[in-house]
């Protein structure tokens, strides 16, 4: 390639005036208008944006991989000085793998199950260096130890199958940088793993960039990634980039009103449900094709004015600030916005009264048989295996208090609600909801009125609502089971009612749910929730599937007709900074104990199990104020089956003090009345840990902003 | 968030939902298979609803044994499709034969739907013990060749129009079940099956409401598919004399008691054939073609 011989040292990737349309049934959709980018090498940049904005065809066009019904239309994608345009498919498969190189969201999809992670690996080089296999595989098992895999020559016979989430994805990222491409492009390579997953996988990438001077293209929509993997930042809306620049200009002095729309949305370390509530933004995402005139935020917009911002459309404009003259913004209206007081915020509520005790959980445990039926196992005498779901589980919950259980996948967090649910049955403990136990009593054996007041939201929105009945049918289904309500009129009335609660118009009764969005959706989930005057609603990580904006809406919906009715939430979530924003008390669960309760403030401070501090430590915070500690756990979260004897966390705890860690369980000590840890470091050492999360009070100078 | 504007779509209303329904056919006119096989289907309904009226002979009548096609009836009239051994008129008898292949052959997969759906829904929902004896059941049926097992039920309870349906729901429900089960095991995992569940609804409520309405697009398809190969099953026992008893004009009868003259006078069979194949050829066309509309988009 004549690349190498005379080195190329321009940009590695130039993007102009990039336009690219879908072509369906429906006609020709633009999906990303006028986007045009420039990446150095060993520069890494971010596009962050709300599902639909474009952020992936972008990525599929600088691989010129659009699929059949996708193209260019207009404007030029240059790959270290060649227009990847004017290329055959000879020279495009030559670039795509081997200079350009893809780390997809989901792992366990990006590996071929049947094939060994060894036999994919040295497909790479053989193919791009036609090298020969041993040396190959050479170079396969090196790189596997780059990315900090145990064991390389053992992991090159396995299976993808055989290793967990967290490994697949580092594999998936050993394969793309085998090569070592010139351009990294990673589409949402976190969002499926845990976050302490994810602070593993987040500090090799950007250790390996180094390493490598690869340039990363990377993709997300959580800011608080963004702030800390990328040096420049493009935020999309609808197609479009509203705004780019260094990351510290965005994210200190943001210039569009969309980007301080976003920044609402967080539940940052500074927000609060009750003094400084969230602020959604108004409206919803427009379609493609019923993009607005104009500015394609305007209707959205609270700095809309008519006459200016509905004409023609925006261009770029620049933001000259002193120390980001890259700083770009699309909007007409930007120098004449206050942005000192345009970050929105919600009106302040008064908090909510914590009653008496709803709920009590005492010792509960909730154990799995595993029958093994192999040979081995009958001649040994251990045919039945036992899975601790749920190991003493001990708290207690006030009426109009909020309470989140909190902690990674496998945690039991899931199967804690089955039991309150009564689609599981405790084995052994209490769970006494008003008094009566409930933990052993199944579903069936309950009473309309014990059903109606403990209820659900659930995860998914696609998945939440029978998409054969209409909304109205069945949140009237719900009134009707509870007895609520009898007569269909009066019946008719409150599920009216409930949709003017979720804010959602009176039509939505007649509609089938595959008309609605997933917002809307979660909110008829809380509609339905809500149907029965519930006591007690356990929502099952409801915002994790939604896009920041629209799960900005849904959370102040959940808070404010909790405060209205009094309703103990119960709130399962592994996403801490939610959990902060939300809750009362936090009950920090790992592998199917609990590792540490208390109010919000004390968890969130020390003395910390060092679970909650790594926990802590892990989730992105997208406000350059907050300082952390890193803490990067190392290892696997155990089988459930073969749990550490002692301490469930003695594995990869960073604090183990020896063998007591891995042989006695700990005892759970209180710091104060009811904040527990459960831990064998003595509560004096844990007292004088320092805190993983300090937000500098002083507010950045403005003065450096303004031109 | 009172400041929320949603975005409001017109309410269904029933023109709405006829206009819908046009939309979806106008779907299938995008695939050339369905189209065809939907004019395929239409064609031998309108024959069968309409054969009193365009059969042109009585189609037991005995008129004038073996005329070729096209023959000038004495009587007056023409023998389109010409005549059989016994002198009675192919193309009225085609015609008529339409109604009966055409009532028995859904009729028999509606049962066999019912039971097999019934069956589907119970093993894939309760799992456990009715799995267990529900899907040994059929793996017992599915076993027997489809052949001998349906000349062991005819041959033991007589052969009528009843005992055909009898014995095509037996034979076939243990296959459907097996579709309902896969989609029910899938399906029963859904937040809003919890969500009903957890509202104290009974099993089969559960069952009927929230899951089987959603299993509805593949089993759709599968229902065409299987209509084709009921009405290959209708002309099979009919073939073997297991059929309708005669003298109703049964498309497989018809084939049956003239292959022997099928060298001499191929019209007396070349014509059932065509209808048969036509027919099933039709219902397979439309079940490719709403598989293939289902999975655009």
């Amino acid at each position: 390639m004549p690349d190498s011989v005379t080195p190329y040292d321009g940009p590695v990737l130039e993007i102009e005036d990039l336009c690219l349309s879908y072509y369906t049934r429906a006609g020709e959709i633009p999906a990303v208008v006028d986007f045009s980018a420039t990446l150095a090498p060993g520069e890494s940049i971010g596009l962050v944006g709300e599902s639909g904005c474009g952020k992936s065809t972008v990525a599929m066009a600088i691989m010129r991989y659009m699929g059949s019904n996708g193209d260019i239309v207009s404007g030029t994608v240059k790959f270290k000085g060649r227009d990847m345009a004017t290329l055959s498919d000879e020279e495009l498969r030559q670039i795509r793998g081997s200079e350009i190189a893809m780390i997809y969201q989901e792992p366990m999809a990006a590996l071929n199950p049947s094939l060994t992670i060894g036999s994919q690996l040295i497909e790479v080089p053989m193919t791009h260096d036609g090298v020969s296999k041993e040396e190959a595989s050479k170079r396969a098992i090196a790189m596997l130890a780059d990315v900090h895999l145990p064991d390389p020559e053992r992991l090159m016979e396995a299976y993808p199958h055989q290793i967990s989430g967290g490994q697949q994805q580092r594999v998936v990222i050993a394969m793309a940088l085998l090569s070592s491409p010139s351009l990294l492009l990673l589409d949402e390579p976190t969002t499926a793993l845990d976050v302490t997953v994810e602070a593993g996988i987040v500090e090799l990438i950007a250790e390996l960039s180094r390493k490598y001077n690869s340039s990363l293209l990377y993709i997300s929509h959580n800011l608080g990634l963004m702030l800390e993997v990328c040096d420049r930042i493009c935020v999309m809306y609808s197609g479009e980039v509203v705004e780019e620049g260094h990351i510290d200009s965005i994210f200190s002095w943001p210039k569009h009103p969309y980007t301080h729309g976003l920044f609402g949305c967080i539940p940052l370390p500074h927000a609060d449900k009750n003094a400084r509530p969230l602020k959604a933004i108004r409206g919803q995402l427009p379609l493609p094709h019923e993009r607005p005139q104009g500015c394609y935020f305007g209707p959205r917009c609270d700095f809309f004015k008519a006459g200016t911002c509905d004409q023609e459309s925006v261009r770029m404009s620049e933001v000259n600030t002193d120390d980001d003259p890259a700083h770009r913004v699309r909007c007409k209206l930007w120098n004449s916005i206050d942005h000192d007081a345009a970050i929105p915020m919600g009106d302040a509520k008064p908090p909510a009264e914590i009653g008496e005790t709803v709920l009590e959980i005492d010792g509960m445990q909730k154990y799995y048989e595993v029958r093994d039926t192999s040979f081995a196992a009958m001649i040994s005498g251990k045919g039945v295996r036992q899975v601790k779901a749920n190991e003493k589980i001990t708290f207690r919950a006030g009426r109009g208090e909020t309470v989140a259980i909190v902690g990674e996948s496998g945690c039991g967090k899931s199967t804690f609600a089955k039991v309150l649910m009564g689609l599981e049955q405790a084995t052994d403990g209490e769970v006494r909801m008003n008094g009566i136990d409930i933990g052993g009593m199944p579903v069936q054996s309950r009473s309309p009125k014990q059903l109606g007041s403990l209820q659900m939201v659930f995860q998914n929105p696609n998945d939440t609502l029978n998409p054969s009945l209409t909304i109205g049918a069945q949140i009237g289904r719900v009134i009707k089971k509870f007895g609520v309500e009898t007569d269909p009129v009066k019946i008719q009335e409150r599920v009216l009612h409930l949709l003017d609660v979720v804010k959602l118009p009176r039509d939505f009764a007649i509609r089938k749910p595959r008309q609605l969005s997933g917002g809307q959706k979660q909110r008829i989930g809380i509609a339905r929730a809500f149907a029965g005057n519930p006591a007690m609603v356990i929502a099952d990580e409801p915002i994790s599937a939604l896009d920041v904006s629209v799960a900005a809406a849904v959370t102040e919906l959940l808070t404010d007709i909790q405060r209205e009715n009094q309703t103990t939430l119960l709130f399962i979530s592994h996403d801490l900074s939610a959990v902060r924003y939300l809750a009362d008390r936090v009950v920090v669960m790992y592998l199917g104990m609990l590792v540490e309760r208390g109010t919000t403030d004390e968890v969130f401070s020390p003395p910390y199990h060092p679970y909650t501090e790594a926990l802590l430590s892990a989730v992105p915070i997208a406000d350059p104020q907050v300082e952390k500690r890193r803490i990067v756990l190392e290892g696997n979260l155990p089988s459930a089956l073969n749990p550490p004897k002692g301490c469930p966390f003695s594995t990869r705890c960073q604090r183990r003090i020896g063998e007591i860690c891995d042989n006695e369980p700990p005892p759970v000590q209180f710091n104060a009345d009811r904040h527990g840890i459960a831990c064998h470091i003595p509560m004096e050492e844990l007292r004088k840990v320092e805190p993983v999360i300090k937000v500098s009070d002083k507010k950045p100078d403005p003065a450096g902003a303004t031109p | 968030m009172s400041n929320i504007i949603e975005t409001v779509t017109p309410a269904p209303t029933p023109e709405a939902a006829f206009m819908r329904a046009l939309k979806s056919f106008a779907l299938l006119r995008e695939s050339t298979p369905g189209m065809v096989g939907a004019f395929l289907v239409l064609f031998w309904v309108i024959v069968a609803i309409l054969a009193p009226l365009i059969a042109p002979f009585d189609p037991l009548a005995t008129l004038q044994p073996m005329a070729k096609p096209g023959t000038v009836y004495s009587m007056g009239g023409t023998f389109w499709l010409g005549t059989d051994h016994l002198g009675r008129d192919i193309l009225s008898r085609i015609i008529y034969g339409s109604q009966t292949v055409l009532f028995y052959a859904p009729l028999a997969t509606l049962c066999a739907y019912t039971l097999g759906i019934l069956m589907g829904l119970a093993a894939g929902y309760h799992l456990g013990w009715w799995d267990i004896v529900l899907s040994r059941i059929s793996d017992i049926i599915l076993s027997f060749p489809v052949l001998v097992l349906y000349i062991i039920i005819i041959a033991t309870i007589g052969s009528s129009g009843i005992n055909i349906i009898i014995a095509i729901t037996f034979a076939s429900a243990p296959g459907i079940m097996r579709i309902v089960r896969g989609l029910v095991l899938d399906l029963r995992n859904r937040d809003y099956v919890a969500a009903a569940q957890t509202r104290g609804e009974s099993a089969l409520y559960i069952m009927l409401v929230e899951i089987l309405p959603n299993a509805r697009g593949p089993l759709i398809v599968d229902a065409c598919l299987r209509l084709g190969y009921v009405i290959i099953t209708i002309g099979v026992l009919g073939f073997l004399g297991l059929g309708l008893p005669p003298p109703d004009p049964d498309w497989g009868g018809m084939i049956n008691e003239t292959r022997k003259m099928a060298m001499i006078f191929p019209h007396m069979t070349i014509f059932p054939v065509i209808a048969i194949s036509s027919l099933i050829l039709g219902f397979n066309l439309l079940a490719d073609g709403l598989r293939e509309v289902s999975l655009r988009d």
